[in-house]
């Protein structure tokens, strides 16, 4: 089945998208090596 | 002319928007600027910092600039839809609509403070809120149309980020902080009065109480050589307080000469007289003869603020030693 041309519209909203997932995957990233970065040596070192 | 004359402030349906629309309510021009001097103050501070937070910081800076000229472009698309320079933002020109621009600069906002928070420290935070409150609600809301002293006083929001990259490495702001401060509020009004005094037929269409549409274009010429006379001993004072060396000071004194000839030109010139448009197209520097006086003052501004706040950057990076 041929593949259906995309609307500008379409096109846009997809763009806008893949922005906004891009946008949140950096910021989980962000906050992930942050967390890791100002726990630093305390989670080795961490008494049980 | 025909019916095509519409009220300028009716906002045109276009073509669906595109990321890139979105990037540009963030005013990118303007977010590097902020980006550099927060950079700036952050290298400054000479105090160990991891090098991940350090960039966590300046993204916080970027995008809390940006936050603020996104709320900035959702409460001025009346405006900017009746000023040459500005009517093709995204919001007048009707690429996006306003309550996405609202949106994006809450969301924005709460994003960057928070980061910037828990990421960095709270003073950087709170000084970080404080600009994007500033611009956004006392500048843009209440400033700009109520008042001739509008960048005067709204040139603090713009002058805060080397404040808030210092307070980002140290957990404080010295004076030497606010020094740098203090440079860019002092040099804001000659730079935007410098600007309107040939785009003040915009700003007079648009209902802005810019100086030259109030004041008229004399008394503002006057006004920026007066400031630009107390602008120059500020940008020089680092070099005695220990925050700038010998090539600031150099750099600082040699371009505070051609700024103080530029603002006495300007004075003595007719810039801002001109009864017809002095722009030659819709950018910020083609102008007819007579207000080039006002286009060299305001481009010299720019270059004379980047040239000191690099010389600062380029002393004290050799400096910075990484946690």
């Amino acid at each position: 089945m041929a593949k259906r041309e995309l609307t500008p519209e379409e096109k846009a909203r997809n763009g806008r998208n893949i922005a906004l997932a891009l946008g949140l995957i950096a910021f989980v990233v962000i906050v992930f090596i942050t967390t890791i970065v100002r726990l630093g040596g305390n989670v080795v070192q961490r008494t049980f | 002319m025909t019916g095509l004359a519409v009220s300028p402030t009716v906002i045109r349906q276009a073509a669906p928007a595109l990321w890139q629309d979105y990037f540009q309510l963030m005013k990118p021009r303007v977010m590097s600027l902020v980006v550099f001097t927060g950079l700036t103050g952050l290298i400054c501070a000479h105090r160990p910092m991891h090098p991940f937070l350090a960039m966590v910081a300046i993204l916080c800076i970027a995008v809390g600039a940006g936050a603020s000229a996104s709320l900035n472009m959702w409460f001025d698309a009346d405006i900017d839809a009746r000023m040459r320079r500005t009517r093709g933002r995204p919001v007048p020109s009707g690429k996006v609509q306003g309550a996405d621009a609202l949106g994006l600069g809450i969301t924005l906002s709460l994003f960057s403070v928070g980061l910037m928070g828990m990421a960095v420290n709270w003073l950087a935070a709170f000084l970080l809120a404080f600009t994007i409150l500033f611009y956004a609600v006392v500048y843009t809301m209440w400033l700009k149309r109520s008042t001739p002293q509008n960048i005067v006083i709204g040139g603090l929001a713009g002058a805060l980020p080397p404040a808030i990259g210092w307070a980002a490495a140290a957990g404080s702001t010295p004076l030497n902080a606010w020094l740098m401060v203090l440079i860019i509020f002092m040099w804001t009004p000659p730079h935007f009065w410098a600007l309107s005094l040939y785009t003040s037929e915009d700003y007079g269409a648009a209902g802005v109480p810019m100086m030259p549409v109030v004041k008229g274009p004399k008394s503002t010429r006057l006004q920026i050589l007066i400031y630009s006379l107390l602008f120059v001993p500020v940008a020089i004072l680092p070099a005695f307080t220990g925050l700038g060396g010998h090539a600031y000071l150099a750099i600082a004194a040699g371009g505070g000469l051609v700024f103080l000839v530029l603002a006495w030109r300007l004075f003595k010139s007719r810039a801002g007289e001109q009864i017809s448009d002095a722009r030659t197209d819709d950018g910020l520097y083609g102008v007819k003869a007579d207000a080039r006086a006002a286009r060299n003052m305001f481009a010299f501004s720019i270059l004379y603020l980047f040239s000191l706040f690099a010389a600062l950057l380029a002393e004290h990076a050799f400096r910075w030693s990484p946690a």
